[in-house]
């Protein structure tokens, strides 16, 4: 095998720093210890434990899954792939008495442009959503779960597969899981490359070995999902916050963070920054805090833009952002979206033009080709951007880009075609001015190396 | 024509589903084919619908949908380098060219010794490694500065020479 070990990233620059707050995903991790042993002394498995043997329980009682899914739900944990929708409720829309398979599916299809955290998740801490996965299979009573991992990662789906092979030896997955009768088996599958399959019901069709082309919805996952079995999917870093909150209490998890934002939450951080990496905080740490963390704003230079929840997220102005903590509401009330929590710096020497053309290429390479206003939308937008880029854009250019927008957006089948016309028309509304001027002058305003 | 080894690589990922769900395995079946023969071939995609029993059809949709499918030969080493937005602005492009321009080949193309292809890619989910780059699918290189991208071809280069001469004895 060929050994490329000294090109591979160790984990120290994104993920073992000591400047998160409060971590408790990525707590204690060093890239060694990363296996069941190691897990175990940190305090892992312990509430498999206490749910199903009833240790460390208030009553030393094994918990109902009445009490599991209240207890998240107390948490307030929010689905942590983007949407945000609450996991609790989630939960409990599986239909608990249904004959015959249930399943229970996590979304580590991690594809959106600027996030990096289930891969440092998975790689380093692969048990924590083992056993968070183990958790929810007993909440709503599923025996059989699969783990969708981005292609792009092998490495982490081959540490994946390690860390199953050791929960099954030591029976936290498998039959009768610690002498209960609750059996749940888990595996891990591989993607190839196609951002779509992050979206559910793609990943769905994929994980059924057809080409990811998403559902309509309704009917959700919920009740129509995985060979057309209820189904739920969570992403990687919502199982991973299970086991915390089961062991500590939903309620403890609710107050770090603040109101209707419980619990830390990992912030990719790329672009423009002196150290780019995970940050693991509570939700409702300023921004000003994280871009701390994360050294600041590159050379010294200004800050100008953001994007705070991956690329699909619409861009906001250092001055808005400076204002805002990083949570859902927040985030949300200054216009744009938490989404996957990976946040892109951009300084003062940035071409907003060149930055949204290249986003507008991804979005049309990687549309999926059902809808028409998606398919069609995206390649427009992508050579529209281009001609003003290249400076041959017409003054009423803008005008067209709003409105080819507008006409994607709410009308296609999955938030695919939402997430490639709201960055468009973000960077016009904040950055029109740069817009204008290559439309004017064929050169652009800022004349970056972007 | 699949080989025993072959064979129970693909039994393997067969086992993690439901009985009538074989299909399921089709991802994982062509990429073990790509990993040893170096492209998906319409055989191997023939061989994969007659041992998962589907349509060949089905299979063909397969392989054209996802992205690192290799529908033709490429070089001994498919390099992706990503330059979606986040690597952007940390030299993705940068490493992209540099790659480009010392190996002697347009994006997308093969170095005429066949050792080399180059593509660039979309977000490898490793973004705050930046530049980041993919050896065939499967060997993710983060930091790649010049001088690493330098030091990556030579490795490489080696590894090759080292193969060639085992081959001739
Ligand atoms: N992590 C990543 O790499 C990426 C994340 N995203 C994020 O994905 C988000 C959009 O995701 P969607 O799944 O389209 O959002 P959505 O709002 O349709 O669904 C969110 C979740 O709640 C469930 N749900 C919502 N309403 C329900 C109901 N009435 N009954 C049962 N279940 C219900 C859905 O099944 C899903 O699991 C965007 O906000 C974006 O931030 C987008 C691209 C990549
Ligand atoms: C185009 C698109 C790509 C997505 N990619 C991902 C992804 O890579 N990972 C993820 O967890 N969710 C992704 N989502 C969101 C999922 O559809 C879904 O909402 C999420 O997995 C639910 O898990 P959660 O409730 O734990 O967040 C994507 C959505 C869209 C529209
Ligand atoms: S919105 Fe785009 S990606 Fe989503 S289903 Fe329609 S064409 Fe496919
Ligand atoms: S943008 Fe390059 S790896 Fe994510």
């Amino acid at each position: 095998m060929l050994d490329l070990s000294k090109f591979q990233s160790q984990g120290v620059e994104t993920c073992f720093h000591d400047r998160h707050i409060g971590a408790q995903i990525y707590a204690g991790l060093d890239g060694k210890n990363w296996g069941l042993k190691d897990y175990v002394a940190r305090g892992g498995y312990a509430a498999l434990r206490k749910i199903l043997k009833g240790e460390g329980a208030p009553e030393g009682t094994p918990l109902t899954q009445d009490q599991v899914i209240a207890e998240v739900k107390a948490s307030g944990l929010r689905g942590r792939g983007g949407a945000g929708f609450p996991t609790g409720l989630k939960w409990s829309f599986m239909p608990r008495q249904f004959p015959g398979a249930k399943y229970l599916v996590c979304n580590s299809d991690e594809g959106e442009p600027g996030t990096c955290k289930d891969r440092d998740i998975l790689m380093f801490n692969p048990h924590i959503v083992i056993e968070g996965m183990a958790i929810a299979a007993f909440a709503m009573g599923i025996k059989t779960g699969y783990n969708y991992i981005h292609g792009e990662i092998f490495e982490v789906y081959e540490r994946f597969e390690a860390a199953l092979e050791e929960a099954r030896a030591a029976g936290f997955l498998g039959d009768n899981i610690l002498g209960s009768d609750f059996s749940f088996q888990l595996h891990a599958f591989h993607g190839f490359g196609a951002y779509i399959c992050g979206e559910e019901t793609a990943l769905l069709e994929s994980l059924e070995g057809k080409k990811g082309q998403p559902r309509f919805k309704p009917p959700f996952p919920a009740s129509f999902g995985l060979y057309g079995r209820p189904t739920t999917i969570n992403n990687t870093e919502t199982f991973a916050a299970v086991p915390w909150i089961i062991r500590n209490g939903g309620q403890p998890y609710l107050e770090i963070g603040k109101p209707n934002n419980g619990g830390t939450k990992i912030f990719s951080v790329s672009g423009d920054v002196e150290r780019p990496g995970n940050y693991e905080i509570p939700l409702g740490t300023p921004f000003s805090k994280l871009l701390e963390l994360a050294g600041g704003v590159r050379k010294g230079r200004t800050l100008k833009a953001v994007i705070p929840g991956g690329s699909s997220s619409p861009v906001l102005t250092a001055e808005v952002m400076m204002n805002c903590t990083m949570d859902y509401d927040s985030i949300a009330k200054a216009g744009s979206m938490l989404g996957s929590g990976a946040v892109i710096v951009m300084d003062d020497s940035r071409c907003m033009v060149k930055s949204l053309l290249r986003l507008s290429y991804f979005y049309a390479h990687e549309s999926c080709g059902q809808c028409t206003p998606c398919r069609e939308g995206t390649g427009w937008m992508h050579r529209v951007v281009e001609r003003i880029a290249n400076g041959q854009g017409k003054p009423e250019d803008i005008d067209l880009l709003n409105s080819v927008a507008d006409n994607i957006q709410g009308r296609t089948i999955c938030a695919l075609g939402d997430a490639a016309a709201m960055p468009v028309r973000a960077m016009i509304k904040n950055f029109k001015h740069e817009f204008v001027h290559l439309i004017e002058h064929k050169t652009a305003l800022v004349p970056a190396s972007v | 024509m699949l080989s025993d080894a072959t064979a129970a690589r693909f039994a393997r990922e067969v086992a993690k589903y439901p009985a009538d769900q074989k299909q399921s395995a089709v991802m994982a079946c062509l990429s073990i084919v790509q990993q040893e023969i170096g492209y998906v071939s319409r055989a191997s995609e023939d061989a994969i619908a007659a041992y998962l029993g589907m349509p060949p059809i089905a299979v063909y949709e397969v392989t054209t949908f996802y992205n690192m499918y290799n529908q033709r030969k490429l070089g001994q080493f498919k390099l992706n380098v990503c330059t979606n937005l986040p690597c952007q602005l940390r030299d993705g492009q940068k490493a992209l060219k540099h790659l480009c321009e010392k190996l002697g080949v347009e994006e997308g193309g093969t170095t005429a010794d066949g050792l080399f292809t180059v593509q660039k890619s979309e977000c490898l989910g490793a973004c705050a490694d930046s530049p980041v780059m993919l050896v065939n699918d499967r060997q993710m290189c983060s930091f790649m500065s010049n001088q690493r991208l330098d030091e990556l071809v030579d490795v490489l280069k080696a590894h090759a020479a080292a193969e060639a001469a085992a081959a001739k004895n």
